[in-house]
């Protein structure tokens, strides 16, 4: 269990570290959210299940979520073709 | 001599010392910030008329100035940060090794607090999360304060994105496209999410009210579960667009939801402290512990906080979607 | 240095993530990046506080059986404190992603020098 959660600690350290490296922005918000589960699994170790649950809902989810609409409002992911759009280019 | 004088221009600490004299940024042209020269083309676009041109004038001197002491500044801010990330992060590792060891039922932080929880806690509070009687029993207040906390992040989210509808001028009509162009990223007809979502919604909208109801019994609680019924009205919404879900949230339930769950909260949680701190009967049972209906008034505040926290994250991505609901 | 550097792991671990995030707020010029930044920041302190209430070999603050002893539950202070931590993150996060938005229709870049430069020639 003590190797299990130094290995856990190792790949934190490594996702926050990727997450500032990573050129696309939505790659480094996709590392973000592995790095709160991989935080949830810590707290389950660390006896707290409480915040493992509340992690896991909120930081990986709801978070991520709201992350990914603002680069969708800020162009920065593109949308899916809209027929009407189609429609046009033909 | 060339080749290794271009390995060597190859090589991390040519790099790393090229970014330190702020000559080159790893990120530069790659990272997807968006450069827009919108001013200067106003610039160039302007007639040439002697007075505008003294100004254009200026104004480029201005410019220049900036931009040459904004390269220096950005200099001086590089190896400052780094300088005081580095030391800060050296200061925190030798205040680390001075601390005592993890996992030691001797170290000062076990005091007569948690004592005093553990021990009392089932008896004085009925919960058998000791965690969820703490925060919901002795320090509820601060939970109250935490949830006016998110009602209000979530006013100003809306007071930051609403779309102004007044007046039929052609900015506003821009506007208005633009909401409307975001109402059709809708996958109105995706079949596979749609399916997906039929059989998932009710089931996590279902684990979310397990969690909340049991947040005296076992792990969860108001917070995580109302997290959860969040999630899954986003996905709700994701599926089968806002026209389904207008039918039963609109600002109006938000409004009232939150406003009721909050005064309900505050009402209750003062009748108990003030009971609790003149020696009365609050006349609220606590009932036998392992029961769902028991622990007094725990179940309706994690209730209140779950729904709380369950409207305002659907706010918050309902608002982000088409600014307002 | 004292001798519990490499006893305390976690407690290291959560400081140089409070480096990294710390870092990654003052080097990039992105918003999103430094508003990521700063989620690593909150989390990093959460994990020291969670890993102040861990006893080893004892089990989490759920009472079973009806044993009400100190000698076997974590300390649950921490667990409280953290939790209420957690939700007001998100909605940090969330009123600072739309500052962001805001930002990006009214100067249309997520650059925070060309934003500064914009607002100085508008504020002139």
């Amino acid at each position: 269990m003590e190797l299990f959660k130094i290995i856990l600690l190792l790949f934190l350290i490594i996702c926050a570290i990727f997450t500032s490296f990573s050129k696309n922005l939505l790659t480094s918000i996709i590392i973000y959210m592995a790095y709160s589960l991989i935080m949830s699994i810590i707290w389950i170790l660390l006896k707290s299940p409480d915040l493992a649950i509340t992690e896991a809902a909120v930081g990986a989810g709801v978070t991520s979520v709201l992350f990914f609409v603002t680069l969708k409002k800020i162009n920065a992911v593109k949308g899916d073709q809209t027929d009407e759009q189609i429609e046009e280019k033909l | 001599m060339s080749r290794l004088k271009k390995n060597y221009e190859r090589s991390f600490f040519y790099r790393f010392k090229k970014w330190v004299e702020g000559e080159y940024d790893p990120f530069d042209g790659k990272l997807e910030i968006k450069n827009t020269n919108r001013v200067k083309k106003e610039l160039a676009n302007h007639t040439q008329n002697p007075m505008e041109v003294f100004y254009q004038e200026e104004e480029e001197e201005i410019e220049h100035a900036t931009e040459e002491g904004l390269k220096w500044y950005q200099k001086i801010y590089k190896i400052v940060s780094v300088v005081i990330c580095l030391s800060i992060i050296s200061v925190l590792l030798i205040t680390v090794s001075y601390l005592p060891k993890i996992g030691n039922p001797d170290n000062p932080d076990n005091n007569e607090v948690s004592k005093r929880y553990i021990e009392k806690g089932l008896e004085e509070t009925g919960a058998t999360n000791i965690v969820s009687g703490m925060i919901l029993d002795y320090r509820a207040f601060d939970t109250f304060g935490e949830s006016n906390v998110l009602f209000i992040a979530a006013c100003c989210v809306l007071i930051l994105l609403r779309y102004d509808f007044g007046g039929k001028d052609s900015a506003n009509l821009k506007k208005i496209n633009a909401e409307a162009n975001d109402r059709i990223y809708e996958p109105k007809n995706d079949v596979i999410l749609q399916r997906v979502a039929f059989v998932l919604v009710p089931m996590i909208i279902i684990f979310g009210i397990y969690v909340i109801l049991n947040g005296h019994l076992s792990p969860g609680g108001g917070f995580s579960g109302g997290a959860i019924i969040g999630a899954g009205l986003i996905l709700y919404l994701n599926a089968f667009g806002f026209k389904k879900t207008e039918r039963f949230f609109s600002q109006k339930t938000f409004k009232w939801t939150v406003f009721s769950s909050l005064t309900f909260y505050c009402l209750a949680k003062s009748y108990s402290f003030y009971t609790g701190a003149n020696h009365m009967e609050s006349g609220i049972p606590l009932g036998t512990a392992g029961n769902i209906l028991s622990s007094g008034l725990i179940l309706p505040l994690n209730i209140c906080v779950g729904l709380v926290v369950a409207c305002t994250m659907y706010a918050f991505y309902v608002m982000f979607r088409k600014g307002g609901f | 240095m004292g001798g519990n550097l490499f006893a305390n792991y976690e407690e290291v671990v959560a400081m140089i993530l409070f480096g990294i995030g710390f870092t990654t707020l003052l080097l990039h010029r992105n918003m999103i990046k430094k508003i990521i930044g700063l989620n690593i920041m909150d989390s990093a302190v959460y994990l020291f506080l969670a890993s102040k209430g861990y006893i080893e070999g004892r089990l989490a603050p759920i009472v079973v059986n009806n044993v009400t002893d100190m000698e076997v539950y974590i300390n649950p202070v921490p667990s409280g404190l953290v939790l209420t931590g957690i939700v007001v993150s998100v909605s940090v996060s969330a009123l600072m992603l739309a500052l962001t938005i805001r930002l990006y229709r009214r100067y249309h870049t997520l650059d925070l020098d060309e934003i500064i430069i914009q607002s100085k020639k508008e504020g002139k």
